[in-house]
């Protein structure tokens, strides 16, 4: 199995390790790779779109060509993880909480609605445990200025849900073999949600 | 929301809070928590030591101070000091900008007391952009971290390019939810403002001279000083414990990492999408550019090319390929270190501390 993860910025070694680990844990012979540029997509089983800053990522990976043939391999069948900024460029429609709709480079390959720094700045960053659909237990959230799903459409649908000053919003989804969540699996070491993503990746 | 800061009684224990969760965050975090799992490490800091189950979001935990810094990397901080600046910063690709009141280069060549910026502008900033927005304050000055905490910046930047208000103290940063970045030129240096509570350590450089060599030696400096950390025994490393003032734990995790335990990124002279591309070629996990962008005269594209350099860095050909956007005639000019006086120096503000 060969993950890849898009590495211009952000979290990248982080969900290397974590892959690494999950191959461990599900006693398969895996791979993780960063990918920069269009031949790194080669022969991808999976790819991982990590935390960072969105307006970066969908800047450069547009910059370096490899935003429309990834799309184009998503749309076709490739799975794909994305967290926090991951979440936001696999989404369908992004608005923006302060500045509203704004055009950045995303793939928008999923059918979410995702609000970009949702929960506020920095200072308003939290850790909570959630409930996750198809997880046994709770799983602890790191929310790092993240964006929430505020709607998702069939096939895309919401497995995991936050109360949020009084507000209900999603802050996970699946669609097929692509998983969105707003918070950050690869930095609690818990590596549960990576399992539950790589049995959706077929071999 | 204003931490009371008394520094006789409760900043004791926080410091203790804040070091054991610094630990067990990176033990989880890092490469090498597979290595410390077998010899048994994991289990005294593994998930087991997890805080209590979080029934309602907590902010500002030590995960979150820590975590911010990590989806920064690969990325570019950009100087501005009013909002078409911070437009062009995020249009160009930047993951964060720095709100001053003057530009680095503007400092040295202003003189006088360099202070905060302009609260204003610090958030008519904020309002303008989505991606993070930083702001410095003087070394030591509670007051001007209480104010921009309070207005939500994202990162504050406790920075010797403003004049310090403190010779010998630096902020406890234990004491904010909001994460700070340091300036540090040794690993002594760096070593000292994590156990501060620093989230993220930064190289001085010497700011605002378009000349990266500073810089460069930081971050020579504090990588060997690591290398050399990892052949000592453990009593050496209590005795460089000592001698750095901070606590061995910190001097074991960092040899045991290979790296600082916090996101570094350098700074100080980057002034060409090549300087960005050697700092990243020597270890920094990203860099900072403050006069380098707007002291030249194609910020846009510089900014842009800058962003292309940092993240390709090791791909000479893309590398190749930023620096052909950029013009050398249209670089600021810089100033040559070997002519400034030791007066003249930013550098070495808050070093002994």
């Amino acid at each position: 199995m060969r993950i890849g993860v898009l590495g211009y910025q952000g979290g990248v070694y982080e969900h290397v390790y974590m892959l690494r680990r999950t191959f461990d844990r599900l006693g398969v012979h895996g791979e993780a790779v960063v990918v920069k540029k269009p031949e790194d997509l080669k022969g991808l089983d999976g790819v991982i779109i990590p935390g960072g800053e969105s307006t970066t990522i969908g800047i450069l990976a547009k910059r370096l060509g490899v935003l429309e043939p990834l799309r184009e391999q998503v749309l076709n069948g490739l799975p794909a993880m994305g967290t926090c900024a991951g979440a936001i460029i696999l989404a369908g429609k992004v608005r923006d909480k302060v500045v509203g709709e704004k055009s950045q480079p995303l793939l928008g390959v999923m059918r979410v609605e995702v609000v970009r720094n949702f929960f506020g700045r920095q200072r308003e960053s939290f850790e909570a445990d959630l409930e996750i659909e198809g997880l046994d237990g709770r799983f602890r959230g790191v929310f790092i200025r993240s964006p929430a799903i505020t709607a998702a459409e069939s096939p895309a649908r919401i497995i995991s849900w936050l109360d949020y000053n009084g507000q209900r919003v999603g802050v996970a989804a699946v669609q097929g073999p692509l998983l969105a969540t707003s918070f950050h699996p690869e930095l609690t070491g818990d590596t549960r949600l990576h399992e539950l993503w790589l049995r959706l990746v077929k071999r | 929301m204003i931490p009371k800061y008394s520094p006789f009684s409760d900043s004791v224990r926080l410091y203790e809070v804040g070091f054991n969760e610094i630990v067990d965050f990176f033990y989880r975090l890092a490469e090498a928590g597979d290595k410390l799992r077998e010899e048994g490490v994991w289990l005294a800091y593994g998930p087991e030591k997890l805080p209590e189950a979080l029934e309602k979001p907590v902010n500002g935990t030590v995960a979150v101070k820590l975590g911010f810094p990590i989806y920064q990397k690969g990325g570019v901080v950009m100087d501005v000091t009013n909002v078409e600046q911070a437009g062009i910063a995020e249009d160009a690709g930047a993951v964060a900008v720095m709100v001053l009141d003057k530009l680095p280069y503007d400092v040295r060549k202003a003189g006088g007391v360099a202070r905060m910026a302009d609260v204003k502008v610090i958030e008519q900033v904020m309002s303008s952009i989505t991606i993070p927005v930083m702001a410095k304050v003087r070394i030591g000055h509670y007051y001007e971290a209480m104010i921009l905490e309070s207005i939500g910046v994202d990162m504050i930047d406790e920075s010797e390019v403003l004049t310090p208000v403190d010779e010998k103290h630096h902020i406890n940063k234990w004491l904010f939810k909001v994460p700070f970045v340091n300036g540090a030129r040794s690993l002594a240096e760096a070593l000292r403002r994590i156990a501060e509570g620093a989230s993220m350590i930064r190289t001085k450089g010497e700011a605002g001279t378009g000349n990266v060599a500073e810089a460069v030696r930081h971050m020579k400096l504090i990588m060997g000083d690591i290398w050399r950390l990892r052949g000592l025994s453990a009593e050496e490393r209590l005795r460089v414990a000592r001698e750095y003032g901070v606590p061995h734990q910190l001097v074991d995790l960092t040899a045991r990492l290979g790296r600082l335990p916090v996101v570094n990124f350098a700074a100080g002279g980057i002034a060409t999408p090549a300087d960005a591309a050697l700092m990243m070629w020597l270890g920094a996990d990203g860099v900072f550019v403050g006069s380098g962008i707007f002291k030249s005269s194609d910020p846009s594209e510089r900014a842009a090319a800058i962003v292309l350099a940092t993240s390709m860095w090791d791909d000479p050909e893309a590398v190749a390929e930023a620096q052909r956007m950029v013009s050398e005639a249209k670089s600021m000019m810089g100033i040559d270190i070997r002519k400034l006086s030791p007066e003249e120096l930013l550098q070495v503000r808050g070093a002994e501390a």
